[in-house]
């Protein structure tokens, strides 16, 4: 149990997806503008990275590395998480038309986000291969850790947007640079999890 | 002449980091050291040329419906082709990219690239737009690379700079990643007094998934 609480604290706070593993960062700079766009948005990455995480890790381990076929990883996986996310949009539109409305924006653009895939390639990369249940636990930790810096990285935006800036750090340049503080603060939390659990 | 614009657009004018916004994470993350950038563009510009000659070549038979499909799986074939090689070959540079290496299938930079030209083109022009785009790709992720590695680590290509003798160690971790590059893409707005950065936001024009979101012909994912 405490091994899952550290799995989950370390892929929220410390290795926090988006601010110190560098994954995700055009949807954590495109969509952050608006609370509620950046809200849906991690909802949808969580989702999908729970959903890819589920079906390729036990592909992985039964199918390719017994077979030896670890090397079309790649392949194997970005096909599948393409096929899920199309799957999973069929299927919301038709029995859950209001998740739609609210998430469906969102969907097709996962496919090709890199947080999803590093996830689901993190999970099973040699070394410190999690278990299924621990896989599991990964990418929710990692979902809401994407969750949590959207989150409060809109706030900050909103505050960056309207202070006084050089002109030519206007717009992304000034977003990068808030960035980089909000990134200083996770930083802040290295070897807490370490603290907690051991 | 016409073919040397299309070579040296990707380099300079349209370079796919600095002006166009696109593969941010890579080259937020593995330009710590110079040689790294060097060694993740250079795995870029390959997969990039070879999948630009082979779309462009495909695009009357690709389907247009199922194209972003068909073209991520041509990509994920190189970059597994160019992923095995480089994990024979240079097995430091390998160790060093770790999980980036196979997350160039999903760089922005190669599907926008196909869906934006390779599949409008003819396969010389593609090709060269392959070249220049991984060239301009390698050149941002130097000069990225370059800056963290000196001012962070003191040293470049991992040779000692003798008279830096406090390196500014945060440069090297994720805070610098993001400092260094809000600072360049500021120069670059400076040095063309914003002309070269057209879209200051990033638009759907930097996003690849834009041809198939609904959101994109409403103007974006915030509206």
């Amino acid at each position: 149990m405490s091994q899952m609480m550290f799995i989950l604290v370390s892929a929220i706070f410390v290795e926090n997806f988006v601010l110190s593993k560098f994954l995700g960062i055009c949807p954590f700079l495109g969509v952050s503008k608006k609370l509620d766009s950046a809200v849906g948005m991690s909802l949808a990455v969580t989702f999908v990275m729970c959903i890819s995480t589920a079906v390729t890790w036990p592909l992985y381990t039964y199918l390719l590395k017994p077979k030896n076929l670890d090397y079309m990883q790649t392949v194997v996986f970005i096909l599948v998480i393409a096929a899920l996310v199309q799957l999973v949009e069929i299927i919301l539109k038709k029995y859950v038309p209001a998740l739609h409305q609210s998430l469906g924006v969102y969907l097709p653009l996962i496919t090709t986000n890199c947080a999803v895939l590093g996830v689901t390639i993190l999970n099973v990369d040699g070394a410190k291969a999690f278990s299924y249940g621990q896989a599991m636990v990964n990418s929710v930790g990692a979902g809401l850790g994407f969750m949590l810096a959207m989150v409060l990285f809109s706030g900050v935006r909103s505050r960056v947007e309207t202070s006084d800036r050089p002109e030519s750090f206007k717009g992304l340049p000034a977003t990068l640079i808030a960035a980089s503080i909000v990134s200083v603060a996770f930083m802040g939390f290295s070897g807490v999890a370490e603290g907690i659990f051991h | 002449m016409k073919k040397l614009k299309i070579l040296l657009n990707g380099i300079i004018k349209e370079n796919p980091v600095l002006v166009l916004v696109l593969g941010t994470c890579p080259t937020l993350a593995v330009t710590t050291m110079a040689v790294n950038g060097v060694g993740m563009g250079m795995a870029a510009t390959v997969v990039l040329l070879c999948s630009n000659v082979a779309i462009s070549l495909l695009k009357n038979i690709i389907p247009d419906k199922v194209r972003i499909p068909c073209y991520i799986v041509i990509v994920a074939g190189f970059v597994t082709i160019v992923g095995q090689l480089v994990k024979a070959f240079a097995p430091d540079i390998d160790a060093a990219l770790g999980i980036f290496l196979p997350l160039i299938v999903v760089n922005c930079i190669i599907l926008g690239r196909a869906e934006m030209f390779a599949s409008k083109n003819s396969v010389l022009d593609s090709a060269l737009d392959g070249i220049g785009m991984g060239l301009g790709f390698t050149l941002a992720l130097l000069i990225m690379g370059s800056i963290r590695e000196i001012l962070g680590s003191g040293s470049w290509f991992g040779m000692q700079i003798p008279f830096i003798t406090e390196p500014v160690g945060i440069l090297v971790l994720a805070p610098g990643g993001f400092f260094v590059f809000g600072c360049l893409v500021a120069l670059v707005n400076k040095l063309t007094k914003g002309k070269a950065v057209g879209k200051r936001e990033m638009g759907c024009a930097a996003c690849p998934s834009a041809s198939f979101c609904g959101k994109a012909s409403e103007g974006g994912c915030e509206k």
